[in-house]
């Protein structure tokens, strides 16, 4: 049934069994799943997965499960929406976005890594399951944890929005608050995957957690009619989803079930939180470490641990990074709301705030057919947004008119 | 005066599970070599053949990444300390 030859090490090469370990032992370079895409081939078509229930499972055999999926068994095959008012008042043509603010069961792309981590969890008969999370993977495994009979310890930074806080607690996990940033949470995650026998969603168990993420790229082939688009913009934390998407297209193209493909890749960030954004304007693969101030809490890792690999997908494929302000990931997320009727948190803001900027700078134009990767729900994060104060009126049809300008007069005239 | 190394937690089989290592030196790339004469083989860990520092891990002479300054030229002052940290696998999106 499974198609993994084994781990191997992204850096040196170094192979490595099936376990759940994330870092070669030689040069610390972080493992990957490596597969078998010649027996692949031989079995998976258009046609097959076509075939499939409307799940991320559809695309199984590029997955690194031995047996059957235990844990989110829903999620996936999200919408791709063609966004033609976002793409008027963007001023470019052929746009998309792949709304994973609507994914199953806690809205946001997360929902994707967490079942194939808590699901390879289960095959290495993990007893409990963590995260080190900035909000989203937080909900995500205590969720799926709850559902699946997971305990789940999860360790977040002590300032997070409060309705991601919320919507990790209501699952019965243990939350642990932690002093300090991501970066120290996530060191934190290490020193207790090191001593507890804990499946860490995205430290020991991470060469799978990261496949998930796989998906989204898949679906966008799919969806488009089985073509990669000419440009993918991307909101970059730890600079993971950026390169999941990109080996997605790549591997599809390798299994022949896409032509090959030129997509460029452009890569978000908050200036608040920039590292890779900067290291790909100083032309360098270097990244130079910041401490995060950013509204854009769920990209706030200063430390991006797929920093380089991020820059590389970017360089490579001809895209860009760039980073916005606090205000325009706020503007940004008015315009898609208004647009398109798709309330996106600030994550999604700054990716739309970054697209806005790259086509002001004519690196995206109206010949490209776009696609912009929304990756969370604007309900996470209402706390980011201060709206116009509303004023209430009397019961009346005359208030209801004055309060929002309309006359009688029109009335009469229809 | 001595500076000191902080050793992490993968490289301690090499130093029989010391944390804290004196040494003397002017720069990063002697320390390294004063570490491989005291605990041969933990240099092939930090470097590559070329010499060149490994990708995966990061060294801060007094907390400032020796990426950013002289690499393996860093000057190193006396009293320094010189941390040792795989980059951990992490990060979100």
């Amino acid at each position: 049934m499974s198609f993994v030859k084994g781990l191997k090490c992204r850096e040196c090469g170094a192979p490595y069994p099936v376990e759940p370990v994330a870092i070669c032992e030689e040069c610390f370079g972080p493992l990957e799943v490596d597969y078998d895409y010649a027996a692949i081939k031989t079995q998976l078509t258009r046609e097959e997965i076509a075939s499939r229930p409307k799940t991320m499972w559809r695309y199984r055999e590029l997955l690194p499960l031995d047996g059957d999926p235990a844990v989110g068994l829903q999620t996936g095959c999200t919408p791709l929406v063609r966004a033609e008012r976002l793409a008027k008042a963007l001023g470019v043509g052929e746009l998309y976005i792949k709304n994973d603010a609507v994914q199953h069961p806690t809205l946001s792309f997360k929902d994707r890594v967490v079942a194939v981590a808590l699901s390879k969890a289960r095959e290495f008969k993990f007893e409990a399951v963590g995260c080190a999370s900035t909000g989203n993977l937080a909900n995500s495994v205590a969720a799926n944890a709850a559902a699946a009979g997971f305990p789940a310890y999860i360790l977040i930074p002590d300032n997070l929005e409060k309705s991601k806080v919320l919507g990790t607690q209501i699952f019965g996990a243990n939350v642990v608050p932690v002093q300090g940033n991501y970066d120290d949470v996530n060191r934190l995650c290490s020193e207790i995957a090191g001593r507890h026998r804990i499946g860490f969603v995205n430290v020991n168990l991470r060469p799978f957690y990261g496949e998930g993420s796989k998906t989204f790229g898949y679906e966008i082939a799919e969806q488009l009619g089985w073509q990669a688009p000419d440009a993918v913009v991307v909101p970059m934390a730890g600079g993971s989803l950026i390169t999941k998407i990109y080996k997605a297209f790549g591997e599809l193209a390798k299994l022949g079930l896409i032509e090959e493909t030129q997509t460029r890749f452009y890569g978000a960030q908050a200036t608040g939180c920039n590292p890779i954004a900067a290291a790909v304007k100083a032309g360098t693969r270097d990244i130079r470490p910041v401490k995060p101030n950013t509204i854009a809490k769920s990209l706030a890792i200063g430390n991006p641990a797929d920093g380089y690999f991020a820059t590389g997908v970017i360089t490579n494929t001809g895209g860009w990074s760039e980073d916005v302000s606090d205000a325009e990931i706020i503007d940004a997320i008015k315009l898609l709301a208004e647009t398109e009727g798709i309330f996106t948190e600030t994550a999604g803001g700054t990716t739309l705030a970054v697209t806005k900027k790259l086509i002001a700078q004519g690196r995206l134009t109206a010949k490209d057919r776009i696609v912009i990767a929304i990756t969370g729900n604007g309900l996470k994060t209402q706390e980011a947004l201060t709206l116009e104060e509303l004023q209430s009126i009397e019961p009346k049809l005359s208030a209801f008119e004055s309060a929002v300008g309309i006359s009688r007069a029109a009335k009469a005239a229809a | 005066m001595p500076q000191t190394v902080i050793i992490p937690t993968p490289l301690r089989k090499f130093t029989g599970d010391t944390e804290l290592v004196e040494v003397q030196g002017a720069t990063v790339g002697e320390i390294f070599s004063q570490l491989e004469a005291r605990y041969p083989g933990i240099q092939a860990r930090l470097c590559e053949e070329s010499g060149e520092l490994r990708r995966f891990i990061n060294v801060y002479v007094d907390g400032e990444d020796i990426r950013f300054l002289d690499r393996l030229q860093t000057p190193v002052g006396a009293q320094a300390e010189i941390s040792i940290v795989p980059a951990i696998a992490g990060g979100c999106a």
